[in-house]
């Protein structure tokens, strides 16, 4: 295969996969994109409810975090992408609904990744949480200050400051794992560099070109969440 | 406990938040159908450069839904989750060039079969099964007959590695006859068989013959053919027919007189061989 | 509603798959380790010629999916059967085990880097000073007291890199290997319940990594006497009568 064949097939011509694979990068993207705030959703009700819930609720949070830490995310897809429908059609029977309700794969995909998100994320927000001073909230009492001024002014902005590096590893987890999601169907990146591979037979270039997109979209955030991560430790003193 | 309630209301609203779409019918006259594919199986059901079904039973089924006046359309979906998936509602319909066997029978419908495709095995043309010179199509309820033949092969293939399609009637078909004799690679679709066929890592791959003549058009498979007899009924069931849930017996109905009235005009016979290179329409 | 018997059932076919599962873990566990290593401490080392390989392989690895990784090692580089030939390497690559433990090695062996070079930072320059001073030589320094610090520095996280590498390993089904969530496969296909079939072989993953997280913890544990607090004095049977 010449530079010139591998253009026609990974260009933007007809018969080029080009246009087809930069869609399924967007798609993978707002995927993965999705994924992270529903996890953010998920990790913050979870981390609440173990921090500073009851004890049943705290147990529920550990439950959720070493089920979906310790299982493959793989199978954790695949259990929503079949238990899921069941599930919201039972739920809708039960409101009088008849038939099934369908979930579209991406609405899935975006569940399922906020789902295993949401376990990483809630031990990211817990660290954070931890390693706010403790004399810091001490001296806000002192002040005064009620619970939920206290939240707002100094708890939450620190445990954001110091959940930014975990939170990036999350971010990189979930576009990774958006991949998967290839599995129910949806025509993200890897699925389309599968069809693309299994119907040119070319699979080098097309498993390469994919892993090229990932690299650059993992590269390009990494480099936001670099400067999100300066800029929010400004004014901070080391040593 | 209060706030255990509110944790779990939480979670159900952030769940519930995920669109959902709730079919527009119900028990009555069905106005439209989603129909499930694997898009991985040229030329039956495969996709385009841009990731959208194509092939004859897409073909078909567009033809088969003007029929019926209802609206259609295509989900892709691995061929190993293709009934689970209609089971919990992904959609209505499955239309991947699957076989109506007994054992699916338990689970789901089929309608009237569209198709009728003799399945074999493709090695390369210098192997012993290819110079054997087997031909024909054998029927696998004829024991009698069959017997012999698939015995001779066995000694052909003894030792060989061959690869087969997961959750296939194929699959079964090669474990029943072949497993003590040679080695069975399961892939997830026939296309990655087939790239495992020309990078050499596998003697022999096992599919329906139309399938099979489209992969061994292709240049790189130049020094592979077709070999052995081709086999029908038995385990490959009576043919390949659409898959529907059991209580959507309106829509199966449908699908039946819609079918019938395909074969009766040659609908099926013109796309099978456009499609295909040969015509599977059944008797 | 459950159907106990199928779920029992269903357990001794997925069962079947653990050997493998763990076998994959394990061969790419240590081998990534031993890449992890070498890399670490050649970017300890830090001299130019060395790094910059090394860092453009752990971001490669460490920025692109598991699974492009399995299916490039797999169907990518079996297109070029020809020239693997040639060099005699075809035996390798035609075997889909061998070729899911290259890809899952050089996946663990990235992050795994990134981890120990990370612990080799973390180490108390005071430490190394007072090697130094005691005339230790650079690689008696590496060898008594960077590696060793480093090592029950980067545990927890090494601990949470195999928990990953055990999940990885899943993956390694779509590339023809029968282990456990291949085997799920199966039994989804021929019995269509999903959901039990993949409850079950979610439980026997946390049963896995709940022993590793065991083991990694006493592991640590031990490596910590140290860090402990000292036993309690109070409590010990007072003598003399000087409470």
């Amino acid at each position: 295969m010449t530079a010139s064949d591998l253009l026609d097939l990974l260009g933007p011509g007809a018969g080029g996969w080009g246009v087809a694979l930069l869609r399924a990068a967007l798609v993978t993207f707002s995927l993965a994109l999705s994924g992270f705030a529903v996890g953010a959703v998920l990790g913050g009700v979870t981390v609440f409810a173990r921090l500073a819930g009851g004890r049943a609720a705290a147990y529920a949070a550990r439950a959720y975090i070493t089920v979906f830490r310790g299982v493959p995310d793989l199978l954790t897809i695949y259990l929503l992408y079949f238990g899921g429908s069941a599930g919201l059609t039972a739920i809708g029977r039960f409101f009088g609904a008849q038939g099934f309700i369908g979930v579209p794969a991406f609405g899935t995909g975006v569940a399922a990744l906020g789902i295993i998100a949401g376990a990483y994320q809630a031990e990211v927000y817990r660290g954070a949480y931890l390693a706010i001073q403790r004399g810091e909230i001490d001296a806000a009492l002192a002040f005064g200050m009620q619970r939920g001024t206290l939240l707002r002014r100094i708890v939450v902005p620190q445990i954001l400051r110091h959940a930014i590096p975990g939170l990036g590893n999350v971010w990189q987890l979930v576009l990774k794992d958006s991949a998967l999601i290839s599995v129910t169907g949806l025509v993200e990146l890897m699925r389309e560099a599968e069809l693309g591979a299994g119907s040119t037979h070319e699979p080098f270039a097309f498993y390469a070109c994919a892993a090229l997109l990932y690299l650059a979209i993992a590269a390009s955030t990494g480099s936001l969440i670099r400067r999100a991560e300066r800029h929010s430790l400004r004014g901070v003193r080391f040593g | 406990m209060n706030r255990l309630t509110q944790f779990a209301a939480v979670v159900a609203l952030t769940l519930a938040a995920v669109p959902f779409v709730p079919r527009g019918w119900a028990d009555d006259k069905p106005t439209s159908a989603v129909i499930g594919t694997e898009g991985a199986y040229a030329p039956w059901n495969f996709t385009d450069a841009g990731g959208k079904p194509v092939g004859f039973e897409m073909d078909l089924a567009t033809d088969l839904c003007g029929r019926m006046k209802i609206k259609c359309s295509f989900v892709l979906q691995d061929f190993d989750g293709l009934i689970p998936a209609l089971q919990v509602g992904k959609f209505d319909v499955i239309m991947a060039a699957m076989f109506i066997t007994d054992k699916r029978l338990e689970v789901i419908n089929f309608t009237r079969p569209y198709a009728i495709d003799p399945s074999g095995f493709a090695v390369a043309k210098d192997s012993p099964l290819a110079k054997a010179g087997l031909t024909g199509t054998l029927d696998l309820g004829d024991a009698a007959t069959t017997g012999p033949v698939i015995d001779k092969m066995k000694a052909l293939l003894k030792g060989k590695t061959i690869g087969v399609q997961a959750a296939t009637k194929h699959l079964d078909f090669v474990k029943q006859n072949f497993a003590d004799v040679a080695t069975i690679r399961e892939y997830k679709t026939t296309q990655e068989h087939d790239l495992d066929l020309a990078a050499g890592r596998l003697d022999a791959i096992f599919a329906q013959r139309t399938t099979l003549a489209a992969t061994l058009a292709k240049p790189e498979f130049s020094a592979y053919a077709v070999a052995g007899p081709g086999f029908v009924k038995g385990v490959f069931g009576r043919g390949t027919g659409a898959g529907i849930r059991k209580k959507d017996e309106a829509l199966l109905a449908m699908f039946n007189d819609a079918i019938g009235a395909a074969i009766a005009d040659g609908t099926i016979k013109k796309l099978s061989i456009q499609w295909l290179k040969s015509d599977v329409t059944p008797p | 509603m459950i159907d106990l018997d199928f779920m029992a059932e269903a357990f001794r076919r997925l069962i079947q798959g653990v050997p493998l599962t763990l076998e994959l873990a394990a061969l790419s566990v240590s081998l990534g380790l031993a890449i992890a290593l070498v890399c670490a401490m050649a970017l300890h080392y830090g001299h130019r010629g060395l790094t910059w390989p090394i860092r453009a392989y752990v971001t490669a690895f460490r920025g692109t999916p598991l699974l492009v990784q399995i299916f490039f090692t797999y169907y990518g580089l079996g297109q070029f059967r020809p020239e693997l030939q040639a060099l005699g390497l075809w035996g390798f690559f035609r075997e889909p085990f061998w070729c899911a433990i290259l890809a899952l090695t050089l996946n663990t062996g990235a992050y795994g880097t990134e981890i120990i070079r990370g612990a080799l930072q973390s180490v108390p320059y005071g430490q190394i000073e007072a090697a130094r001073a005691c005339g230790m030589t650079r690689w008696l320094v590496y060898r008594r007291i960077l590696l060793p610090i480093a090592l029950r520095l980067a545990l927890p996280s090494y601990g949470n890199e195999i928990i990953l590498m055990v999940k990885g390993t899943s993956l390694t089904s779509i590339i023809t290997l029968l282990e456990v969530t291949s085997i799920a496969q199966q039994l989804t296909s021929e019995t269509f319940r999903a959901i039990e079939v993949f409850v079950c072989a979610g439980a026997i993953y946390l049963a896995m990594n709940f022993v590793v997280t065991r083991i990694i913890g006493s592991i640590e544990y031990r490596l910590s006497a140290h860090l402990r607090a000292a036993p309690d004095l109070v409590a010990l049977p007072a003598g003399g009568g000087s409470a």
